[in-house]
């Protein structure tokens, strides 16, 4: 480590060095970050009773975040991703049902079967865009849910599977009552994998998808095999989704049929635009406040919730578009700019 | 007719839009590094030619033909790879991207990574200093932090010009480079223009006679979908059809 240089007026950076620094600012660790991770990790201590809520913050959470992927950094919007959640929450079902019970492999191979589903699907979505494209994955995200409602031999039907023997995580920590192993197995999943998108965004390839949301016109005529992108981000997000989705299987030990609902589609959505989208964080955040404000909201009216969900979707729409990590930066940087004054 | 000393040629080229006959049997050559100008009145096809070049459009007939290779399958993209880049006559940017971010996805995606998933950015320090490069020689150093939504329309039209040479083409098409600039500030884009590697052979529109006259080395007049003639400035300064057709009309205007 070479000592601290102390920045003096009269040294300010150099253009090149700006030019340097845009990398590292988009690339840091924002405190939203670090907080969130914190969070997560002292909320287990201290809600010992909300385990399984925690644990299924952290994976609507990874659900939505795979959904930022695609509709916040790529712009690629879709209505039907909750089919790969689905995919993946059966695949680790039936694995289990069929004597394959050690859980990590589970998850590899539901990530596996997820994004081969997200290929095949990208080969026909690629070619769309707009309208059309959001009427395909609604209508992918329904024949999905169909299918399974219909095929009652494999999933269950209405009744999905239940009663799904995971085996101890490497050999050793089996599925606790309390679900102690069930939400550190989570968060330890959800955060590689949070690197793992961190990762993808601040590659070349997520510069690319930055550069297709911003303007997909432009974007071949810089030399950018629009398609190719296209697919690679579908399949990355259908993979994450179905991750998901089998950690769900795997630690409530069902997978109901509603895996695959529209309203889990629409739900990711709802939760991006709450937390922030293109951000990552915002779609953990947003998985947060909108699972914990339903948790809440439930016991009050556990008919009429979904009006307080629908009147802070409009309110941030509205009146905070950048979500809860657009709002908190705004915030920071108006007190950054006051104290700057005093 | 297309030479291996040509960058760029196209052979009876036609493009319709149903009825319409956009472009006409287009015969055209562009030799290495020369500078060259597609002039003509409003409607005639300028902005449809550099589509189906470029590969935006696909054309209903003909043939693209860049370095001696038959590029008229080819892809926007895949011709972006062989080295034919294009510019917008409207800004056609990533508004919320800073003009560094920007240039370094081209570069990126012109060193063969762009589709890493893996790589971090923020250490590609080459490619990052390249991008900086570019933009220093386009005089927006000093913009390349700001987000491109930010920058003064004369600044963004220079990194319309900075995204094309990112990708190194040896054939840069560029439509009206100038195009909504005041005059008083048009002189950066055309110093910029003008002082453009010699290698790279240059296709522009633009509608300013007197810079067409300045910077081309030779002119195609283009007219409804048809070149009416081509030759060096003074010969279609001299030409008495072009005189009649497009530039009488300038001189009414």
């Amino acid at each position: 480590m070479t000592a601290i240089e102390i920045p003096s007026p009269a040294q300010a950076p150099t253009t090149q060095e700006r030019a340097h620094r845009v990398f590292a600012f988009t690339s840091r660790w924002r405190w939203e970050e670090v907080a969130f991770w914190l969070a997560a990790v002292i909320s287990i201590v201290v809600f010992p009773t909300h385990l399984v809520l925690i644990a299924q913050v952290l994976i609507t959470g990874l659900f939505a975040l795979s959904f930022d992927l695609l509709v916040g950094y790529a712009g690629i919007p879709s209505l039907g991703h909750a089919a790969f959640f689905g995919i993946g929450a059966y695949t680790a079902g039936l694995l289990a049902r069929g004597g394959w019970t050690e859980p990590i492999s589970g998850l590899i191979i539901a990530g596996i079967v997820a994004g081969i589903a997200g290929l095949i699907l990208s080969v026909v979505v690629s070619r769309l865009t707009g309208i059309a494209l959001i009427m395909i994955t609604l209508g992918v995200g329904q024949f999905f849910y169909e299918a399974a409602h219909s095929a009652r031999g494999i999933t269950g039907g209405d009744d999905g599977l239940s009663g799904i023997n995971i085996a101890p995580i490497f050999g050793r920590f089996p599925f606790d009552f309390y679900g102690h192993t069930a939400v550190i197995y989570t968060l330890v999943v959800v955060f590689l994998l949070y690197l793992v998108a961190r990762r993808i965004v601040n590659s070349p390839f997520g510069l690319e998808l930055k550069g297709i949301r911003e303007n997909v016109r432009r974007v071949p005529a810089i030399g950018v095999p629009l398609r190719n992108r296209y697919m690679v981000a579908f399949t990355v997000a259908a993979s994450l989704a179905g991750v998901a989705g089998a950690l769900l299987g795997q630690i409530t030990q069902t997978v109901a049929l509603s895996s695959l609902d529209f309203n889990r589609s629409a739900a990711a959505l709802i939760i991006v635009m709450i937390g922030g989208m293109g951000t990552l964080i915002g779609a953990l955040v947003g998985a947060a406040a909108y699972m914990v404000a339903q948790d809440r909201l439930a016991d009050l009216n556990p008919v009429y919730w979904n009006f307080w969900v629908g009147l802070m979707l409009v309110l941030f729409v509205l009146f905070a578009r950048g979500g809860l990590i657009g709002g908190v930066d705004r915030l920071l940087a108006w007190v950054r700019a006051k104290r700057n004054k005093a | 007719m297309n030479g291996p000393g040509d960058a760029l040629a196209t052979v009876e080229l036609c493009k319709n839009f149903g009825a319409l006959r956009v472009l006409r049997e287009i015969n055209f050559t562009l030799p290495h590094g020369c500078r060259h100008a597609l002039i003509g009145p409003n409607g005639s096809g300028k902005t449809t030619l550099i589509n189906v070049i470029g590969g935006a459009l696909a054309p209903t007939s003909g043939k693209i033909v860049l370095e001696g290779e038959d590029i008229t399958a080819l892809t926007a993209d895949q011709r972006v790879l062989r080295g034919l880049t294009r510019t917008f006559q409207i800004n056609t940017l990533f508004p919320r991207l800073t003009p560094i971010e920007a240039v370094t996805m081209v570069v990126c995606q012109r060193r063969g990574i762009g589709a890493s998933l893996w790589r971090s950015l923020k250490h590609s320090h080459d490619a990052i200093d390249e991008a900086y490069e570019i933009l220093t020689q386009l005089h927006l150093a000093e913009d390349c932090d700001r987000p491109t939504a930010q920058l003064a329309y004369g600044r963004q039209r220079l990194l319309e010009i900075a995204l094309a040479l990112a990708a190194r083409p040896k054939v840069l098409l560029l439509d009206e480079p100038a195009a909504g600039v005041p005059q008083q500030q048009s002189g950066e884009i055309l110093h910029v223009i003008s002082s453009l590697p010699d290698d790279i052979a240059v296709l522009f529109i633009e509608h300013d006679i007197d810079l067409v006259f300045r910077f081309a080395e030779r002119i195609t007049v283009l007219v409804a979908g048809r070149i009416l003639c081509e030759g060096t400035p003074a010969e279609i300064a001299a030409d008495p059809e072009v005189r009649r057709i497009y530039l009488g009309d300038e001189v009414h205007a």
